[in-house]
């Protein structure tokens, strides 16, 4: 059992969307919800962690105090985290080391974000030192790259297929078809998918995730103080937020290179198996306790590699459970109950925040027709773009 | 007179008929570089600051590849119309490195495959109105 638990007092989000308003009212409605949820008033919070986004401005810069300025000054500290698609992790792991440090007893994460249309650029300007400027400069190398260099690669090392990456879009839209924070809700066939302008091959447009607006929001709170307020609260029962242990020797975003292993052999796990690991082995659990996960399917293909990746099956073996429907709702361990980044799109500091809101709801028995039977314990997992881990398991 | 050709980018790369990549080896630990290191050394067991230059095989096998059919956005300069391109992630067997780069202009993506062989070579990735600029990409080794 893990000595570092804390209790998820109240969640809430914003529904995803393109709605073109200013981030602060998405994270501003996230954060009400989730005071509502957890029964608390705002100025009962201590500590406000923000999740970064960095294409609103100096408010985006300075999350934590942007909101808790919005929310009314009345003293709370802030912190602002920024680890591009992991931050709402890293925004949780801030908050949960106050509140096992005995500093405070509750805490509001929030990230909220206004997103561009089209394919996620660099910053402007000419930047030659810059990996994430250089790598569109020198070779045209957007994000889809990296994933449609991941799925090719199952393809040839593992045999997957079209029809199998086609799959995954299918099985997380008709997930998210009920979910009401859910940018899309809408049915697709494996014929649609398939039929959908290739992008970068063999991934097509519908199978690479869109940009989107959105907020979500959760309160931590110690579990003396949750035993005064709710009774049997879900927790938060392991957090990682691991960097990759040198040689990292997978090729990741936005670098154009890994590091050398010639010198120094590569280490036992990849640095995407070593972020689920350090979070099963802070909650002393391990994949075959979890009843769901939720994984970043930034592409269809790359929800593949996540169920590798967080232990659910052998290296190889992903497709197999796929086309099983195992990883359907009714199988063994539903992926992407909420309907993954297929259905919501990718607003990067509220995402991994919005995984965990989606365990919680499931760990409640709250999730309505996505509802995962029986739910005790789930996973999330993604990773930011320079080294950033992402990993949150609760339990009942 | 015709346009100039410079390299995209200054000390990455060799030209020539047998071009390399411009790499760094730690002068303690010995590991590789690319870019090239010119700070601290990567390898977290070795405090060195020194390094040689040193040109990277210039032979890899194919990882894994990808057609691109959109425009990315900047700073990539398209060329006008948009072409699709090709970008492989290659292996270099002595250095234990995978370095991506667009395969060579000509090249059908139907025509790659993992574990393929290929070699460096330099060739333009867009030109302004003086000069034609060039960047290592992938080519199939002729068999």
């Amino acid at each position: 059992m893990s000595d570092k638990e804390v209790a998820v007092l109240g969640v809430g989000m914003h529904r995803w969307g393109k709605w073109g308003k200013n981030f602060v009212e998405y994270g501003l409605k996230a954060c009400r919800d989730a005071l509502d949820d957890a029964g608390l008033a705002w100025k009962d919070i201590q500590f406000v962690s923000g999740a970064e986004t960095i294409r609103n401005g100096y408010p985006g810069y300075v999350a934590g105090a942007t909101f808790a300025q919005a929310l009314g000054w009345q003293g709370a500290t802030v912190a602002t985290s920024y680890a591009a698609c992991a931050s709402g992790a890293t925004g949780i792991n801030a908050a949960r080391a106050q509140i096992l440090a005995g500093m405070v007893d509750v805490a509001l994460v929030v990230g909220a974000d206004t997103t561009p249309k089209g394919f996620l650029a660099p910053n402007p300007g000419e930047r030659w030192s810059d990996p994430d400027w250089l790598r569109f400069r020198l070779m045209g190398c957007s994000n889809p790259t990296y994933f449609a260099l991941y799925a090719r690669r199952r393809m040839e090392a593992y045999g997957a297929t079209e029809e199998d990456f086609a799959q995954v879009k299918v099985k997380n839209a008709k997930h998210g078809i009920t979910n009401e924070y859910a940018r899309y809700n809408k049915e697709f066939t494996m014929e649609q998918v398939l039929a959908s302008p290739m992008v970068a091959d063999p991934l097509r447009l519908f199978e690479i995730c869109a940009t989107s607006d959105g907020g979500a929001a959760v309160i931590l709170s110690s579990m003396e103080f949750a035993r005064k307020h709710k009774v049997d609260p879900v927790k938060v029962v392991g957090v990682s937020t691991v960097t990759p242990t040198y040689p990292q020797t997978t090729i990741e975003m936005p670098n154009i290179t890994t590091d050398s292993a010639a010198v120094v052999a590569a280490p036992v796990r990849d640095f995407k198996d070593s972020i689920a690991y350090a979070a099963y082995e802070e909650a002393g659990l391990g994949p075959e306790d979890m009843s769901l996960a939720e994984v970043y399917d930034l592409s269809s293909a790359l929800e593949l590699d996540w169920y590798e990746n967080i232990g659910l099956c052998k290296k190889g073996e992903a497709e197999e459970l796929l086309r099983k429907g195992e990883t359907a709702l009714g199988g063994r361990i539903p992926v992407n109950a909420s309907g993954g980044l297929a259905c919501f799109g990718e607003a990067v500091p509220a995402q991994a925040i919005a995984q965990v809101c989606e365990l919680v709801w499931q760990l409640r028995g709250q999730a309505g027709a996505r509802q995962v039977e029986g739910a005790s314990a789930g996973i999330t997992a993604n990773q930011g773009l320079f080294g950033h881990g992402s990993s949150v398991i609760c339990s009942k | 007179m015709g346009k100039s050709v410079v390299p995209a980018i200054e000390g990455w790369f060799t030209s020539g008929a047998k071009p390399h990549l411009l790499g760094s080896q730690c002068k303690a630990c010995h590991t590789y570089s690319f870019p090239k290191e010119e700070m601290y050394c990567k390898n977290p067991e070795c405090e060195s600051q020194e390094f040689d230059e040193v040109p990277l095989s210039r032979t890899g096998k194919i990882w894994s590849f990808s057609e691109h059919f959109y425009q990315p956005p900047e700073p990539y300069i398209s060329p006008e119309p948009f072409e699709p391109y090709t970008i492989a992630a290659v292996e270099l067997d002595k250095e234990k490195m995978v370095i991506l780069g667009q395969v060579a202009a000509g090249v059908a993506s139907a025509d790659l495959a993992a574990g393929q062989e290929v070699e460096l070579v330099i060739e333009p990735i867009y030109e302004d109105d003086e000069k034609v600029h060039t960047v290592w990409k992938w080519k199939p080794v002729a068999s």
